[in-house]
């Protein structure tokens, strides 16, 4: 080899004479294209081309895999090895083909979700569903239209069979998503779709990864979300309405029920009360009955003793409490028949009627 | 000379490698290789990869993918049962299982392409045509809380006539599609492994009838919340009234039972102690009614007769 640098850098410095050339070479190379067309030797632009086509497979010999990643190698077209980060030897391009796929990246992939940025910088930062409504935009059950926007995220499971299996892996992720939503939404109401996005998306990855799992994709799923739901912005203000209708049942009901709060306990405190009232009488009634039955016993008990001369005393008794309270008391002889000669006893008065 | 003998070494070797060249080909993991020779199938269709030898210029090698690939319909607007249309669009996936009957009636992958386009669009078309709108959206018979049924009767028929029975499902209906034309690919070695439909719309014109209809639909809704609410409330508000009624009646109730049994209780009372001797009980009940109803305004005028004066008059 050093004999035929020697022979070549010779060979540059001596002869300026244009020569034709396989213009084989590296594009940063110009300079040394211009060199090789001054060469003169005959076996100088071949031994330069082979060792530039040797230059170039050794290059392709060493190739670094990085973190997260892993090379598939395929040996004239049949795949031989996968290996894992690191720096690693393969035999030459055209022998040995490398193929870096990222194996723990998780990738991600929206529809009718506008957080991509042409979509930020289309409207302005505004949040529409412009570009990618048509993937949002499905039937539901009813047969009526919502929005429906998600996001898919996955990993490479398996690198074989996602680069040797399938043709655009990826693309059809897209198509198997995009038809497996409209599926699960496509028995569901309008209802449904707006207030049970967690079932909807549960039941979708279900589907979703049973048809990549079928299709030997080597996809796994690792997530899928689905975003704020909603119907046609013309429609929007109509389920607006609905939801505050319900909450004015709610609040109909709800004064309705403050109102019963309102008198029911009062009224049973008054109805207790007139109860308690009555208990009340009662007991003034019986005890007082009882006293008086009491008494009057006891005197009874007395009298019967005594009748006569108790009765008499008792007669007496309340004319001495009740004589001097009287106004006028009038005294008639037992003997005078015509007339009565009235006596006033209490001249103090004197009052004359 | 050196430079002679190199030369003719370069030339030789140039020469073995080009024909080396010439007889070997590869086959990738995702392709499979018919070989023919003068325009004529020669072998087996060679599926497996790797570095494979062939004679050099009289066969010629063709590849086709073997991998899974997808074929994405043409998105379009169908007539359905009734006439009405939707706009439907949908891809079916395929691969080449029988690669020399492939190069013999289609050659290339583009060209498939274009024969599963009017195979499969037909398809979907007689399908479609066949089918109500609801067939394709549905999947399964599955019961949906659409918030639209109203406990009373009479809107009951209302909502009824809008809950379809799914017969078929878009299952079924792309497993129509499928079947129909599986065979007719089969023909060309192309194998359909599914189809499938990927999004199904109302046309853009019927979309704002349709959104009508919902705005339509929603209104009724709120109504029936309105009144719903009314309705509730209505009924709290009359069996506050009733429960009211009843409170106080049960202790106006209530109350008079014990009042009367507190008079009867006294009376038993009062008639028990003055049954004993009711000439003394009047005598002693009068007296009581002399000593409060006689004061300062009554007169009282008295015989010498009297008990109490007889002693005025003479002491007997």
């Amino acid at each position: 080899m050093a004999w035929d640098w020697e022979k070549l850098q010779e060979n540059q410095k001596k002869s300026k004479k244009t020569q034709g050339s396989d213009g084989i070479g590296p594009p940063d190379l110009e300079e040394l294209g211009n060199k090789i067309k001054n060469i003169k030797f005959p076996g100088g632009p071949f031994i330069l081309s082979i060792l530039i086509v040797l230059g170039y497979l050794g290059y392709s010999m060493v190739y670094q895999v990085k973190l997260r990643e892993v090379g598939m190698i395929q040996q004239f077209g049949k795949f031989v090895r996968k290996t894992h980060p690191g720096l690693h030897l393969k035999w030459p391009n055209g022998i040995e083909k490398l193929t870096i796929v990222n194996v723990d990246g998780t990738r991600r992939t929206e529809f009718g979700v506008t957080t991509g940025r042409t979509d930020r910088r289309m409207t302005g930062g505004e949040v529409t569903y412009r570009r990618g409504m048509e993937a949002a935009l499905m039937l539901t059950g009813d047969l009526n239209v919502a929005i429906v926007p998600w996001i898919v995220q996955y990993k490479i499971k398996d690198p074989e069979k996602f680069l040797f299996r399938v043709y655009d892996a990826e693309g059809l992720l897209r198509d198997l998503s995009e038809a497996a939503m409209r599926l699960v939404v496509g028995d569901r109401s309008v209802n449904e779709v707006i207030n049970e996005r967690e079932e909807i998306a549960t039941q979708c990855r279900e589907v979703l990864q049973k048809e990549l799992d079928n299709s030997e994709t080597g996809i796994r799923l690792v997530n899928l979300e689905l975003k704020k739901t909603n119907v046609p912005t013309k429609v929007q203000p109509s389920f607006n309405a609905v939801n505050k209708a319900e909450q004015e049942k709610e609040t109909m009901i709800l004064t309705a029920k403050k109102d019963y709060n309102q008198a029911i306990p009062a009224a049973k405190g008054e109805a207790e009360r007139t109860i308690r009232a009555a208990e009340g009488y009662s007991l003034d009634r019986i005890n007082r009955a009882e006293g008086e039955a009491s008494k009057f016993t006891a005197l009874y008990n007395e009298y019967a003793k005594a009748k006569d001369v108790t009765k008499r005393r008792l007669y007496l008794e309340m004319f001495i409490d009740v004589f001097p309270k009287i106004g006028q008391k009038y005294l008639i002889d037992s003997s005078q028949k015509n007339f009565l000669p009235l006596l006033n006893i209490e001249s103090k008065k004197g009052v004359t009627k | 000379m050196k430079s002679k003998w190199l030369t003719i070494t370069g030339f030789i070797l140039a020469a073995g490698v080009f024909i080396l060249l010439l007889s070997t080909y590869t086959i990738d993991e995702t392709e499979q290789v018919v070989i023919t020779r003068f325009g004529k199938v020669i072998g087996e269709t060679l599926k497996e990869p790797g570095l494979k030898f062939k004679y050099p210029i009289i066969d010629m090698v063709n590849k086709f993918p073997s991998n899974l690939r997808e074929w994405d319909g043409e998105k379009g607007e169908l007539p359905t049962l009734k006439k009405k249309y939707i706009w439907v669009d949908t891809f079916a996936r395929w691969r080449i299982n029988k690669p020399v009957l492939f190069f013999q009636t289609i050659i290339s992958v583009e060209n498939a392409s274009d024969i599963m386009a009017d195979i499969i669009d037909t398809a979907v078309k007689n399908v479609i045509a066949n089918t109500e709108i609801i067939e394709a959206v549905r999947n399964s018979d599955r019961k949906m809380d659409s918030r639209t049924d109203i406990k009373d009767t009479k809107s009951v028929k209302a909502t009824e006539s809008r809950e379809h029975h799914v017969a078929l499902g878009r299952t079924e209906i792309t497993s129509r599609i499928f079947n129909q034309a599986k065979p007719k690919l089969a023909e060309f070695g192309i194998e359909l492994v599914d189809v499938k439909i990927k999004r199904i719309n109302y046309r853009e014109d019927v979309r704002a009838s349709v959104y009508d209809r919902m705005i339509a639909e929603r209104v009724q809704i709120v109504e029936k919340f309105r009144s719903e609410g009314r309705g509730e409330a209505q009924k709290i508000l009359g069996e506050k009234e009733k429960k009211l009624k009843q409170i106080t009646s049960e202790a106006y109730k209530t109350a008079q039972i014990l009042t009367g049994k507190a008079d009867a209780t006294a009376t038993k009372i009062f008639a028990d102690a003055y049954s004993k001797d009711p000439d003394f009980y009047s005598f002693v009940k009068t007296l009581d009614v002399y000593a409060k109803s006689l004061d300062g305004d009554s007169s009282l005028i008295l015989s010498t007769d009297s008990e109490l004066l007889k002693y005025l008059k003479d002491l007997k």
